[in-house]
């Protein structure tokens, strides 16, 4: 019982990880179905009528289960893939290290946060298993469609309670982490370890738990106040004299477009909460197998604080064409267009780290290589987004898929290859990951997202809607389906490779090679065992002596004349 | 190497283009063509540097040589500050022409569009140039009365009602948008831009096509099951067969 219901920081860390491991293997093979369906929507399948005798008669999937299975995929990515793993599974595993603390301020609520989000888990699996099906009005979830009740469509009823109330406890349990993070981070640092000390990593955690702080309890509330509207006591979303199918609905007064503010609100530094670890973690790992100490550290630091800020002001750039009042679309693409400089400034400095460097292209080094390709093309797609009216286009197309899958999808993925390729010792207790599969790995994977998600701009350039469940009643949708297929089948391709990345990890948790005590000569924390006064920043690498590098909490050896 | 094979691959689909845009069928629609492909050029060249950049430091990298510095003040404010002004002129020329609000001009066609899942029905006037009082309890789709025109009031007795757009080319038409029951969005590629249908409100849009065709309205905010179905189409008539087209239609009876 000890060991499943732990308090251990280590422990904790690793039930995330294959909390989230579990969650995007589903996250993967729902989208795989999905790219099926979209390319050939009228082929029989006999295993998809053994698994939905009722939403794929003869085999063919309807398009509820479509956008039921669209809903779950998103759904799981973006709460248990992108949050859970970089900031509950790596934040768990190195940030009380980092410190050279022995664990949390809060254990038992570290413990309590991650028993809640499991259970928030179960639920959204019940959401989807429910007789009625899953869910369909998508992880945006827009009343009234998920407002209403049943008669919206099938999956509308008792699954989309249950996604709800899945949300609402998933919302809590990352408010207690983000506590516990803020709390561990502001009080605990070990002696020497000012803030301007402390490695990029723990900034970025910082940073990513004072977001969660402020955006998780806003979506709570409004799941709360949906459930409310949903029971039909309240209309906060709802306005009156609705007919949806031959019901009038008994609402008064209510606005769709409050839902729209209040989970953009979230939404919006949600991106922020996936991505901020992996810069983080990109900028350790950079600069680690490059030698070189971070380049402009003091400008990464205020870059995240930027980044953070700004993405906490800018919900409204995915509202620009919902109804609100054109004019604030102006400020906030301004705000959204500024988020890019930060951006800019952490891309430069990162190049910066690099140039001139002792590169050493270990698999974690390839990843973070990767994330710097992936984010700049994810974020030069913004650009165009972030443009009242060139958004005005493409906003619900799938050149909006392709940026988002680019940028907070693949490149915080990444992100999570790099860190666990980089931590796998402590992840593991001791062992090192396959270099050689390792990298097989990424090359393939590289290509792989490229090869799916560049194209997919293009069918965002003919306007092809994004959440069709076929692509059959348009003329202009037919002339795309050959691009359609090529995605299909990278997507295929890109999911089977990660096959690898599988093998490599249970392989090696049991029989890897042992990794010694600080196997990247690195200078933070975690890989001291020292517990010494920290006494200088966290990346000094170049020359010392014997070695090209300095710990955190190495003494400084007198120089001898 | 894989950087500049990135580089070029992205340039390489630039040429060989898979997919690209309809004709644009406006003033507007062209403008916004215009800005596309300024954007294009600033992100076409910012994605090539940094993959060439990113090659450069593989390739040039040096084992034990001289050691390049970890920060420097000057480079760190001039590619901030180029930066800055490079994406906030982007942005300041994407927002010329976009909060215009439509005014009703006295005299201006004027048709009302009804979403609900899953289609689309248009409403014209008629002769008398008002629109009808509307209600739930009407409604029928069945009988040619989506929108619920209330058969007892006098104005709606010649209002037209279409399954598709008919529109005089060349002319300003206010479009009032209306749903029924959940979020929909008014989309036609031709013209560039879209409108989300909130239930409960009505929102104007101004439609103006240039050139007489037929021009494909899809529903471009997710609405329940039948989603991907939701088509209609807007046909763009020259204005004198436009005005026969309205002419030759029944008025309705009730």
């Amino acid at each position: 019982m000890k060991a499943i219901f732990s308090t251990d920081h280590r422990v904790i860390a690793r039930q995330y990880f294959f909390l989230s491991l579990f969650a995007v293997i589903a996250g993967v093979l729902l989208s795989v179905l999905m790219r099926y369906h979209v390319v050939w929507p009228s082929e029989k399948v006999a295993w998809f009528e053994s698994l939905w005798p009722v939403k794929a008669i003869g085999g063919v999937m309807t398009p509820e289960l479509y956008l039921s299975l669209m809903t779950l995929h998103g759904t799981i990515m973006v709460f248990f893939v992108l949050t859970l793993a970089p900031v509950n599974a790596f934040g768990n595993l190195v940030l009380p290290a980092q410190l050279g603390t022995g664990g949390f301020a809060f254990p038992r609520l570290n413990m309590l946060s991650f028993w809640m989000t499991l259970a928030s888990f179960g639920v959204l699996g019940a959401s989807f298993l429910v007789d009625d099906g899953g869910p369909l009005s998508g992880w945006t979830a827009y009343p009234p469609l998920s407002a209403v009740g049943a008669i919206a469509g099938p999956g509308e009823g008792l699954g989309q309670t249950l996604w709800f109330v899945s949300i609402g406890l998933f919302c809590l349990a990352s408010l207690l982490t983000a506590i516990n993070f803020l709390s561990t981070i502001i009080d605990l640092r070990t002696a020497g370890l000012t803030m301007m000390r402390m490695p990029l990593t723990c900034w970025t955690w910082l940073v990513t738990a004072i977001l969660m702080l402020l955006s998780f309890p806003v979506l709570m509330a409004a799941a709360i106040l949906i459930l409310f509207d949903r029971s039909g006591v309240t209309s906060f979303f709802v306005p009156a004299g609705l007919l949806v199918g031959d019901m009038e609905i008994r609402h008064s007064g209510g606005s769709p477009l409050l839902w729209q503010h209040l989970f953009w609100f979230f939404g919006h530094p949600e991106v922020y909460i996936a991505i901020l670890p992996g810069m983080g973690i990109v900028s350790t790992v950079l600069s680690n197998f490059s030698r070189k100490p971070v380049f402009g550290y003091r400008a990464m630091v205020y870059a995240s604080i930027a980044i953070a800020f700004l993405g906490l002001i800018v919900w409204g750039h995915h509202m620009f064409t919902s109804g609100m009042n054109p004019y604030s679309a102006i400020a906030f693409s301004v705000l959204t267009m500024a988020i890019g400089v930060p951006s800019a400034v952490k891309t430069f400095n990162w190049i910066a780290t690099l140039w001139g460097g002792s590169l050493r292209l270990t698999t974690a080094m390839l990843f973070a290589l990767g994330f710097v390709s992936i984010f700049v093309t994810g974020g030069l797609s913004g650009l165009f987004l972030g443009q009242p009216s060139i958004d005005a286009y493409f906003h619900d197309t799938y050149f909006v898929v392709a940026h988002f899958h680019m940028i907070m999808g693949i490149a915080a993925l990444f992100g999570i290859f790099a860190a666990t390729f980089y931590w796998f010792p402590l992840l593991s207790g001791g062992r090192l990951l396959n270099e050689t599969l390792g990298k097989l790995h990424f090359y393939l994977t590289f290509i792989g997202a490229y090869a799916t998600f560049l194209p997919m701009h293009f069918a965002g350039f003919a306007g092809n809607p994004r959440r069709y469940a076929d692509f059959t009643s348009f003329d202009f949708l037919a002339g795309l389906m050959p691009l359609h297929l090529w995605i299909t089948y990278a997507a295929f391709a890109l999911a089977a490779v990660q096959v690898i990345f599988l093998a490599n990890l249970f392989w090696s948790i049991r029989w890897g090679k042992p990794a010694s005590e600080n196997p990247w000569q690195a200078t933070t924390l975690e890989w001291s065992s020292r517990r010494g006064p920290v006494v200088r920043g966290p990346y000094d690498y170049g020359p010392h002596g014997d070695r090209d590098f300095r710990m955190q909490d190495q003494p400084d050896i007198p120089a001898t004349v | 190497m894989l950087f500049i094979v990135v580089a070029l691959a992205g340039a390489l689909l630039f040429v060989y283009r898979p997919a690209w845009f309809p004709a644009a069928a406006n003033a507007t629609a062209a403008g916004w063509d215009h800005q596309f492909t300024v954007t294009l050029l600033v992100t076409g060249v910012i994605f090539i540097g940094v993959h060439l950049a990113l090659a450069a430091v593989l390739i040039f990298r040096r084992r034990n040589g001289r050691r390049a510095p970890n920060g420097s003040r000057w480079m760190e404010i001039s590619w901030t500050a180029a930066t800055a002004v490079l994406f906030l002129s982007l942005a300041a020329m994407g927002s010329r022409g976009w909060a215009r609000i439509p005014e009703r001009a006295p005299g201006e066609e004027r048709i009302e569009v009804y979403a609900h899942q899953f289609a689309w029905a248009f409403r014209y006037p008629g002769p008398d140039g008002i629109f009808g009082r509307t209600a739930n309890k009407f409604v029928n789709d069945s009988g040619g009365n989506p929108m619920g025109i209330d058969p007892d009031d006098p104005d709606g007795k010649d209002d037209i009602v279409s399954a598709s757009l008919r529109a005089p080319a060349g002319r300003n038409v206010l479009l009032l948008l209306h749903s029924r029951d959940v979020i929909h969005d008014f989309f036609v590629r031709e013209l560039r831009t879209k409108q989300d249908i909130l239930p409960g409100m009505e929102i104007p849009f101004e439609l103006h096509v240039d050139k007489p065709g037929v021009y494909e309205i899809a529903c471009a905010e997710l609405c329940g099951l039948g989603h991907s179905q939701m088509h209609s189409v807007l046909i763009a008539m020259p204005p004198a067969e436009y005005q026969q087209w309205l002419r030759a239609q029944e008025p309705r009876t009730h």
